[in-house]
């Protein structure tokens, strides 16, 4: 995949954070929205069906040669209008014909990640796209056919390259936690913290959106490392905030260090969520709708730090009025890191060694416990040491 | 650490006392049913330890809180407890719980009394103590055979467990089975006759007489229609919905009459716009509600003002929907009558109560900074104590503003949760320094309000016991008198 642009972070322009509402180890931060605009709108269509989905990434939906399977629950539909009038919410009422959705032997097809259904509405698979993205990097396998690569890896590249996450139903607590969370009034997104680690970002673009889409929240999917943390921490605790009250002479004083305890907490809820908002992400645009871009992004994919993935509509004056991230498990970041490191250095495996400061056999063994031992040929992998290195 | 026998004495009291007023509020509000926040396991889990704990530790005090006014769930779980342990008790103990037992009995509604006493059979206690407790409540039920058709279940496997003689035709009635005979008694005739004959169903009470409606196959719209002159007030309440969706108009009802905390859960069972179309009818109802209330429990109060809590978390649970707001709505009809000055916040703020529903955040802190900046005499905050917005916010503007902006206690702050939290053992706390109020109907405001004293931790227990005598001297004397007429 192609990026076009880094920046630092996904900021929070035309957002404010209100403070946490925190259940068992699930800590849920709601984000309001200053300004509510009322020209895009976004409604889910749920496939009720439990048949098998695929989707035709490539060329014809019912001939796909590059299909993407995954458990998905529903699919995004956004309305807008490119001149800031209102747009009313319409949710699900698209057919199937509309939605591209075809059957192949028993499998229904969706023709695309992202396709535009009529003018001023567009059908897009949440996560997935970001997912998609994550998957398809370097999917095409080596450029040059060094002698180490497989057969196999050289004409088909990476494929089937696969990744697991876990279904929110499935984190512990946070069924509870997204049912006890009271909504604000004009809250249109929220920060999901698992043991006060970052596990998702989730913004709509409207209150009403939000409020309609927050049980969804378990139907998205999160990674490794959060199903562990949920299972490993009972309890976090509360952002309780706290006065002294030796500097209260009245009233107004102490509703002012209330004020200042209360944005004292949302500077740290939002720092603790810096692996989203401030580290540098890079982008790639998928599709332009009006004024709004869809986008997806990814972290820079450093082993030693929390790296997330995610999707995106940007408004042309930079405002957030969707986005959904999905936090990489170490392992997910480590894969995806020595193909990057690969790819930058040709697939030439010498000098990717070189440029991570370790032996070849030290390499292939990373590069075999990461699962990539189908890479290469048997030889290349007889007589490598078990285990780490 | 050597502690001399006064201090002993006066720690062993603290302790005692702490434990009443705990398992008093826990009692005040907990019906082991669901709640927002936690399941219905963990709240029975939670109150019958704490029922155990007391009654275990301080059977004497135990027994008292039966005139303490504490709710009918645990007032019949306390009846099954002391019935169902009394080996060991002197003769005069024995004597003392008994009056307050019969006296308990007497003011449940039949089928919890009924429920009680089973319990006891359900733990394997049958006694001299236990059939002479049954046989006095028996007698003093108003009327037997009507027991006798509409607790036919629980009147039979009292008897049953009891081995007690049944006056006139009811003991063949219920043991022998109904096909036997005919009966000389009306009502007795009357519910043999509607198993055969469609006008002696609409004679019968609305619960016996739905089941044998169901398994005729007769029309609900025909069966509500007919059968609404036998409806109390209550099953008259319940089924307005059902009334409304099967097109039966006959079933209208006297909300002058309706108790307070009914009357708000009714309000809120209907949508807004029918709200909004009733305005004055309902208000009206409201205001008479809370005079009526006041009349039965007077309460004089100057200027107040009430915190009530409408966020989402008011929803409550399938087992007590909406009930939390309906409780916040009493209480807000009630301090406007009682009061001289009255004002409300709400949070999330809203301009008509009347048209609330659960939706929000809680926020207290700011209506209750609004609330303190009147300079009131009375604050009452209504809410289940999880204030989210920040958290935290109110317990500590209490303690700031009482040790402070207050030290001389011009104002008073009391938190009312009708709301058991299961973890704590009780109602959930916003702070040290609030005291904390159970309160299951908001009828009971005034008994709370009394018992604030206790919860703020203030009192000895010394005061805590004569407070008991008086309270247990009331209950008795209003058993001895006749029964009043049961309203809704």
């Amino acid at each position: 995949m192609k990026f076009d642009e880094t920046t630092q972070g996904l900021g929070l322009r035309g957002l404010q954070v209100a403070p946490a509402q925190a259940f068992g180890a699930v800590r849920l931060v709601p984000l309001l929205k200053e300004h509510v605009r009322e020209d895009l709108r976004l409604g889910t269509h749920s496939f009720r069906d439990r048949r098998p989905h695929a989707v035709g990434l490539r060329g014809q939906a019912d001939a796909p040669d590059v299909a993407y399977c995954s458990y998905i629950p529903h699919a995004y539909v956004l309305d807008w209008t490119d001149d800031g009038a209102a747009v009313a919410a319409r949710g699900a009422a698209l057919t199937d014909k509309r939605l591209g959705l075809r059957d192949v032997g028993g499998v229904r097809v969706l023709h695309r990640m992202v396709r535009r259904e009529e003018p001023g509405a567009l059908r897009f698979l949440p996560l997935h796209l970001a997912m998609e993205g994550f998957l398809s990097l370097h999917f095409g396998g080596p450029d040059v056919a060094w002698s180490e690569y497989s057969r196999q890896a050289l004409s088909h590249g990476l494929s089937p390259r696969r990744e697991g996450s876990v279904l929110g139903v499935y984190v512990q607590g946070l069924e509870d936690a997204v049912r006890m969370f009271e909504v604000h009034e004009r809250q249109v997104g929220c920060l999901v913290f698992v043991a006060d680690a970052l596990a998702a970002m989730v913004v709509f673009p409207h209150p009403d959106d939000y409020r309609a889409l927050h049980r969804s929240l378990v139907r998205d999917f999160f990674g490794e490392l959060v199903y562990q943390y949920a299972i490993l921490y009972d309890d976090v605790p509360a952002h309780r905030v706290a006065v002294r009250e030796a500097e209260i002479a009245d009233l107004a004083d102490l509703r002012a260090a209330i004020t200042r305890a209360r944005a004292d907490w949302t500077a740290f809820t939002a720092e603790m969520a810096a692996g989203v908002l401030r580290e540098s992400l890079r982008w790639q645009t998928i599709h332009r709708a009006g004024p709004f871009r869809l986008r997806r992004f990814m972290s820079a994919l450093r082993p030693d730090e929390d790296n997330h993935i995610g999707e995106a509509i940007v408004r042309d004056s930079g405002e957030l009025e969707y986005c959904k991230t999905f936090r990489l498990s170490a392992a997910q970041v480590r894969r995806a890191y020595l193909l990057e490191k690969l790819a930058q250095n040709l697939w030439d495996l010498a000098r990717t060694a070189e440029a991570l400061g370790v032996t070849v056999p030290a390499l292939l063994v990373r590069l075999r416990n990461a699962g990539f031992a189908y890479l290469f040929k048997e030889h290349v992998l007889k007589n490598l040491p078990p285990g780490t290195v | 650490m050597i502690m001399s026998v006064q201090t002993r004495h006066a720690a062993a009291a603290r302790v005692t006392c702490e434990d009443l007023v705990l398992f008093l509020n826990a009692c005040f509000c907990c019906t082991g049913q669901r709640e927002f926040y936690s399941d219905g396991h963990a709240q029975t889990v939670s109150i019958e330890f704490l029922h155990d704990y007391i009654r275990g530790n301080y059977r004497r005090l135990y027994a008292r809180t039966l005139a303490a006014g504490v709710n009918h769930f645990n007032r019949a779980r306390i009846v099954t407890e002391l019935l169902a342990s009394s080996r060991d008790l002197e003769p005069d103990e024995r004597r003392d719980e008994g009056r307050l037992v019969v006296a308990a009995l007497r003011s449940l509604p039949a089928p919890r009394a009924y429920r009680a006493l089973l319990g006891v059979r359900a733990r394997g206690v049958n006694n001299r103590r236990l059939r002479a407790i049954v046989r006095e409540f028996l007698t003093a039920r108003p009327d037997l055979q009507f027991d006798a058709i509409k607790y036919r279940g629980k009147l039979r496997d009292l008897i049953l467990h009891t081995h007690l003689r049944l006056p006139g035709e009811l003991g063949g009635f219920l043991f022998k089975g109904w096909k036997q005979r005919r009966y000389q008694t009306p009502l007795l005739e009357t519910f043999r006759k509607a198993h055969f004959s469609d006008e002696a169903l609409y004679e019968l009470p609305f619960t016996v007489a739905e089941g044998m409606a169901a398994r005729r196959k007769i029309d609900r719209a025909v069966f509500l229609r007919k059968i609404a002159p036998r409806l109390t007030a209550l099953e008259r309440l319940r089924l307005q919905a059902t009334a409304a969706r099967e097109g039966v108009t006959g079933l209208a009802i006297d909300l002058a009459r309706a108790g307070l905390t009914r009357l708000a859960i009714y309000v809120l069972s209907l949508a807004p716009a029918d709200r909004e179309a009733r305005r004055v009818e309902l208000q009206a109802a409201f205001d008479g509600a809370a005079r009526r209330c006041l009349r039965d429990a007077p309460l004089a109060l100057g200027r107040v003002v009430a915190v009530l809590d409408r966020s989402y978390s008011t929803t409550g649970s399938p087992d007590k929907p909406r009930r939390s707001l309906a409780i916040a709505l009493g209480v807000d009809a009630l301090l406007r009558a009682a009061s001289t000055d009255y004002l409300a916040f709400w949070t999330p703020a809203t301009v008509d109560p009347l048209l609330a529903v659960p939706r929000g955040q809680t926020d207290l802190t700011g209506p209750l900074l609004d609330a303190l900046e009147t300079r009131p005499d009375l604050v009452v905050v209504v809410s289940d104590g999880f204030d989210n917005d920040p958290t935290g916010g109110a317990g500590e503007v209490c303690r700031v503003f009482k040790a402070r902006l207050d030290p001389a206690g011009r104002t008073t702050i009391v938190h009312i949760n009708p709301v058991f939290d299961a973890p704590e053992l009780g109602p959930r706390r916003l702070g040290a320094s609030v005291p904390t109020l159970g309160l299951r109907d908001a009828e009971d405001l005034p008994t709370a309000l009394a018992f604030a004293r206790f919860a703020a931790g203030d009192l000895s227990l010394a005061e805590l016991e004569d407070y008991l005598a008086r309270r247990v001297e009331v209950f008795l004397g209003r058993a001895a008198a006749p029964a009043p007429e049961a309203g809704v």
